[in-house]
């Protein structure tokens, strides 16, 4: 069995949900593969894995730790849509200073009540610019689109299952 | 008949032609970005790099001469695009999703048929002035690429000569015409050939985002 790991970084799970658009073939992937860390198993560590699926970029330490352990794991890593080839709509921040982001956020937005900015330890500190993910590791493979079609993650899970080296036809090519 | 040789095609040469205009006359695609029919080429973008007899030139520039062979769809050539769209790219901020453009935007086009898949290159994240000061027109400086098409068709078509790209190297930037430095200023119309030149996002008419549904734009 192929052991394939996936996971949302600074994302908004949209490209899992894309994947899972697959509908049917899905189900004969499972047949192939064993998902290891993933939305879909809810398990939180990753182990020992052919491939893993990246979604998102970064936008804190958190992300940061993910992203290296799953290079660390992966024997093939595939930055998958937009957030994660150049940091997307959450990079969207960076022509702001975090100040200005966090008193947006939680201290003058409308509608705030008992305004003040969360300091909780158990949040992850936030990077002081989103940024793609090969900005960290090295990446070997990418899936355009915001979200990827589906019928993008079957031509590239069809050609990695084989050995082979996945070549998106055009018409799959797209950034949103 | 004279005659150039593209790709080892055998092409009619007239008088006066750029090797992109003899190309363009016999269907054989050249990828560009900057240059447009009907205005006066200058090879800013460099994506219509080709070798013509072993060297590098703009095709919408360089003088089309009797004999001379010109190589297109080469590997080698292929990279050099893909490397200059990736630089357009990280200089700007080209988030597609948010982009009223997209689905119509030249430069994603080009990049689409290069297969661009990754930036390679490390995001610039410019942050530029925006000028949505005018009721109808807007200005996102960070989707610029300086094509100067605005520019030229402000001046030469629209005569009003609202647009101009100033500075340097990192610091050049799209600007405006007018006392203020704004578009509020000037007597830019959203029908102006100016604005409906733009090849990416940096000029847009003012509320009709996402008019055309996906699936229908230009080059879906």
């Amino acid at each position: 069995m192929i052991r394939l790991a996936t996971c949302s970084l600074a994302g908004c799970f949209g490209c899992h949900m894309s994947f899972l658009d697959m509908d049917e073939k899905f189900l004969a992937l499972v047949e192939r593969v064993e998902f290891d860390r993933s939305p879909f198993t809810d398990i939180k560590s990753v182990g020992k894995c052919d491939i893993g699926l990246v979604e998102g970029g970064l936008c804190n330490e958190e992300n940061l730790a993910a992203l290296k352990e799953f290079r660390e794991n992966c024997s093939i890593l595939v930055a998958v849509g937009a957030c994660a080839i150049n940091g997307g709509i959450p990079a969207m921040r960076n022509r702001f200073s975090m100040d200005e982001c966090l008193a947006e956020a939680y201290l003058d937005g409308i509608g705030i009540e008992n305004p003040q900015i969360p300091a909780d330890p158990e949040l992850p500190v936030l990077l002081k610019k989103v940024c793609p993910v090969h900005e960290a590791v090295r990446i070997d493979y990418f899936l355009p689109g915001c979200p990827p079609p589906a019928g993008a993650f079957e031509v590239l899970l069809e050609a990695l299952l084989k050995g082979e080296k996945p070549v998106l036809p055009e018409k799959l090519i797209h950034y949103d | 008949m004279k005659t150039i040789s593209l790709d080892g095609a055998m092409v009619p040469l007239a008088e006066g032609q750029t090797v992109m205009e003899c190309a363009l006359a016999a269907n054989i695609p050249i990828p560009h970005l900057c240059y447009l029919p009907g205005f006066a080429p200058h090879g800013s973008c460099r994506l219509c790099t080709v070798k013509i007899d072993g060297r590098f030139a703009s095709a919408c520039t360089q003088p089309a001469m009797e004999g001379q062979h010109v190589e297109i769809d080469t590997e080698e050539l292929r990279q050099v695009r893909l490397s200059l769209l990736r630089m357009l790219f990280v200089e700007g901020n080209h988030y597609c999703p948010a982009c009223e453009k997209s689905g119509s935007c030249r430069l994603q086009k080009a990049a689409y048929d290069e297969g661009m898949l990754d930036l390679h290159y490390r995001p610039w994240y410019p942050n530029r002035q925006m000028d949505a000061s005018h009721p109808d027109v807007l200005i996102d400086r960070d989707r610029c690429i300086f094509c100067e098409l605005c520019v030229k068709a402000s001046r030469d078509v629209d005569g009003k000569n609202i647009f101009g790209i100033s500075g340097r190297g990192i610091d050049t930037r799209l600007v405006v015409n007018s006392k203020s430095g704004l578009l509020a200023d000037t007597d830019i119309s959203a029908q102006d050939r100016a604005v409906e030149v733009c090849p990416v996002g940096a000029i847009l008419v003012k509320g009709r985002g996402f008019e055309v549904p996906i699936g229908k734009r230009l080059y879906d």
